[in-house]
């Protein structure tokens, strides 16, 4: 007996100390995110969910932090000419590729070239190129024709397409044409697994072991990317009451759009906590069809910025004011740009004020043809909302219901409403896509190369072009205010209010970041 | 028999033409631009141009059409517009759920379902009948998507005995797998068991009023091996057509399924491939639901000749 009990404690320290020897478990972040992963190229498409997944895998050269400064990512370091022609880059020391390759300056102006060749941002900077040159391994040099004012914000514009930095054999992928999935490689954070990926069902990342981040401590999208959990998976379900379900059974850790309806339930939930990680938020816009009648008059299209008001669209999708705001500022509340310069008199809801201008303007009765879409409930209850206010004003109205694809689709004709055109559709943007001038793609007013709805404005056009050359915040403040007031008279579209979308993660979590885009690097679980 | 099966097997060459050339022409028609949808939301109109460039999808209707069939008369069935991957790929990733699916599913129908059944018919107006039938009338009546949440809730969220979601492949274990089965398949099976039961119960008792069960029941045999042995086997065409067509309509239907439960299956690629307009995979999946409508009415025809002698082709 004596020696079973001798061999019971000896085989119990051995297991113990075989415990404690052990490392620890690797740890998995699990998270349903807003859609699948069906295309891994961030480059070839502009869809939110692909930038997400660019920002796990590859890095940048520039990342906005918190506060909307832009500050180095790989670069190391840089400067500008005196002449504010020539920016020279140094990357920092150590940066490889997934597969062990150094990163180098020929990878960066390839991929540069790249983003430049799709991005409509990146466009405007290489249009504004003369040369982009390698230095040396770690150094590389923009050369501009004239000096821009927007070189960093573009190197480190936040959202789609972001200048994400790929490996030159990669990087020399037509922009047209998708990148190979074993050619996920980047120098980020994280390794995206191929062998893992199962469309439709999951998309793995595994920690990059190799990766040196910054010093400085994370803030938005810049600062130390310290990946804090071994695995990221992405587990997507559809059914977004199946996923809060998930979360509250602890299956999942994450909720990125756990939709406004059931904030309520999960807000009961004793181990699941909302945080709004995207501070800036989104922003529900209207948009004109300049083409057509009745839009095609610029004081029509007054007479419907007189004539809504955001609160109603706001309460019709977003219901809970603590997940809305009304914000007459264009360029989003809570950043630099934050202006009501020339907004007195509109957003108000004047309906009487509205019918005047269209008395004014001739307006004949013709309906304005308005795409709803259907399918995304967070754009559903815009429509009839639109309609109403509209009406209210006098317009005659022709909502026409259909799922989202084909609103995508419709939008991009330029036929008359009567022939499978539109006059006007709702959408929403990512406030970080629309944080200026330039990035305001809505804004762009120039005719045909213009985003759909075509607008054609020289001095909208003129003034985006000074804000482009302008480097200097204050004057960029001012010449921000000019756009605004100049929108009032040559109206593209209408921003209908700030709204915010909380992403609901179980208590045990830690380290979200507060960015426009979801992250996971210093995140960590409990 | 095998000239039968071989008429059919050739007759099904004009059938699959048909759809082929049906859904192709009935995507290019439907509003919708899978390069729009490529590019993003806020692509310019220069970027759609370009992908649906290279996508071939300016090319005229014909050239398309004879391109995508000449390749897959070669085997080749294209490569989806999204996935760098090829549409064989993607099917053969979802297939095993949905079959897994819909094999739980049949299995636990059938074997609640048929006995429940009989025994409705045998206690025909008795309370056993009533009760039968008044669960066949609930299962027909409350949605799929209804019970899918209520198991979720009393299951998975209160008791914790099972997992809200997912899918496990056999190869990953076989309790892995029975734990994410369970559920989806008692939700799906709700609405075959009220269906199998009933017809089960309506044909059985019809055979209890035939000449040869008064003539069974006269030459003594015991009320068991008559109701099992010559009621049901008699009473089974009919069973085996409609559990025959619910496999059928499970191989593509089952997407309500697949969705509450998170199951990555056939009929939710083919959803999400709609939604997105990505023709390649649609044509294909299509195609493959009317292979498996085609043999599973073959295999359901060669079932009657084994249950019914009578029957020869």
């Amino acid at each position: 007996m004596k020696l079973f009990w001798k061999r019971f404690v000896g085989a119990a320290a051995v297991a113990g100390a075989l415990a404690l020897a052990a490392p620890a478990q690797a740890q998995t972040f699990r998270v349903v995110m807003h859609s699948d992963l069906k295309i891994l190229d961030p480059i070839w498409t502009t869809a939110y969910i692909v930038r997400n997944h660019g920002y796990l895998v590859w890095d940048t050269l520039f990342a906005m932090d918190e506060k909307f400064d832009v500050k180095p990512q790989m670069v190391e370091k840089w400067s500008v000419s005196d002449d504010k022609l020539t920016y020279t880059f140094t990357l920092r020391d150590g940066l490889e590729w997934h597969d062990g390759k150094p990163v180098t300056a020929e990878d960066c102006v390839a991929s540069i070239k790249r983003w430049g060749a799709k991005d409509s941002m990146g466009q405007k900077l290489m249009g504004t190129t003369k040369e982009l040159k390698v230095v040396d391994a770690k150094t590389f040099q923009l050369v501009l024709k004239e000096p821009y004012g927007l070189v960093l914000q573009s190197l480190g514009k936040p959202s789609s397409n972001v200048p994400f930095m790929m490996p030159k054999r990669v990087a020399e992928t037509d922009p047209n044409t998708q990148i190979k999935t074993a050619d996920v490689i980047g120098s980020g954070p994280f390794i995206f697994k191929a062998d893992e990926w199962k469309p439709g069902e999951k998309v793995v990342y595994v920690k990059n072991p190799k990766y040196k981040p910054r010093n400085e401590p994370p803030s938005g999208l810049a600062g130390g990317k310290v990946a804090k959990v071994d695995r990221v998976e992405w587990v997507h379900i559809a059914d977004v009451q199946t996923a809060m379900n998930a979360l509250i059974n602890g299956e999942v850790d994450m909720v990125e759009s756990p939709g406004h309806d059931l904030l309520p339930v999960l807000e009961q939930e004793k181990d699941i906590k909302l945080v709004n990680a995207n501070p800036t938020g989104n922003q529900f816009t209207f948009r004109f069809n300049v083409l057509h009648k009745p839009f095609d008059n610029a004081k029509i299209r007054q007479a419907a910025i007189v004539a809504m008001s955001q609160e109603p669209f706001l309460q019709a999708v977003v219901g809970d004011k603590k997940w809305y705001k009304t914000c007459k500022a264009m360029f989003i509340c809570g950043t630099p740009l934050e202006t009501t310069a020339g907004m007195e008199n509109v957003l108000n809801g004047d309906s009487a004020k509205a019918a005047q201008l269209l008395k004014e303007a001739g307006y004949d009765g013709t309906p304005v043809v308005l795409m709803q879409s259907t399918d995304l409930q967070v754009l559903t209850n815009l429509a009839p909302v639109a309609k109403a206010q509209l009406e209210r004003a006098g317009f005659k109205v022709d909502m026409q219901s259909m799922d989202w694809q084909t609103l995508v689709a419709r939008r991009n004709k330029k036929d008359p409403p009567n022939a499978g055109g539109w006059n006007a559709f709702l959408t929403s943007w990512v406030a970080a896509d629309i944080l200026n001038p330039v990035m305001a793609g809505f804004l762009n007013a120039s005719c045909d190369k213009a985003m759909f709805g075509w607008p054609c404005d020289q001095e909208i056009e003129k003034l985006r072009d000074q804000f482009s050359r302008e480097s200097d915040p204050a004057k960029q403040k001012a010449i921000a205010e000019a756009v605004q007031k100049r929108w009032v008279e040559y109206p593209t579209h209408v921003h209908l209010g700030q709204w915010y979308s909380p992403i609901a993660v179980r208590k045990n979590v830690e380290g979200n970041m507060l960015a426009p885009v979801t992250v996971f690097w210093n995140v960590t679980k409990k | 028999m095998f000239a039968f099966i071989a008429r059919r097997l050739v007759a099904t060459i004009p059938v699959l033409l048909f759809v082929a050339v049906f859904v192709f022409m009935l995507l290019r028609l439907t509003p919708g631009d899978p390069a729009a949808v490529i590019a993003g939301d806020n692509a310019t109109s220069d970027q759609v141009d370009a992908i649906r460039a290279k996508l071939g999808l300016d090319e005229p209707l014909l050239t398309q059409f004879y391109i995508w069939f000449s390749r897959m008369l070669s085997g080749d069935f294209g490569e989806s517009f999204f996935f760098k991957k090829t549409v064989a790929e993607l099917i053969t990733q979802r297939i095993e759920p949905t079959l897994m699916l819909s094999l739980c599913t049949i299995v636990l129908s059938v074997s609640i379902a048929i006995p429940l059944g009989v025994w409705a018919a045998a206690r025909q107006g008795g309370w056993v009948d009533r009760i039968v039938m008044g669960f066949s009338v609930m299962g027909f009546s409350v949605p799929t998507f209804v019970i899918g949440y209520l198991l979720i809730y009393i299951f998975a969220i209160q008791f914790s005995w099972l997992p809200v979601q997912g899918y496990r492949r056999l190869s990953e274990g076989l309790d892995e797998f029975a734990l994410r089965m369970i559920l989806p398949s008692f939700t799906l099976a709700t609405i075959f068991v009220a269906l199998v039961s009933r017809i089960t119960r309506a044909s059985v008792i019809e055979t209890l009023g035939e000449d040869y069960i008064r003539t069974a029941r006269a030459k003594g045999l015991p009320a068991r091996t008559v109701l099992l042995r010559h009621a049901l086997r008699n009473a089974a065409v009919p069973i085996v057509t409609v559990i025959g067509i619910g496999i059928a309509a499970l191989i593509g239907g089952a997407i309500i399924t697949e969705s509450v439960y998170n199951i990555p299956g056939i009929g939710r690629l083919t959803v999400d491939a709609v939604l997105a307009r990505d023709f390649p995979v649609i044509q294909i999946v299509i195609l493959v639901f009317s292979v498996a409508y085609v043999l599973i009415n073959l295999v359901i025809d060669l079932a009657y000749s084994v249950l019914d002698p009578r029957i020869r082709y």
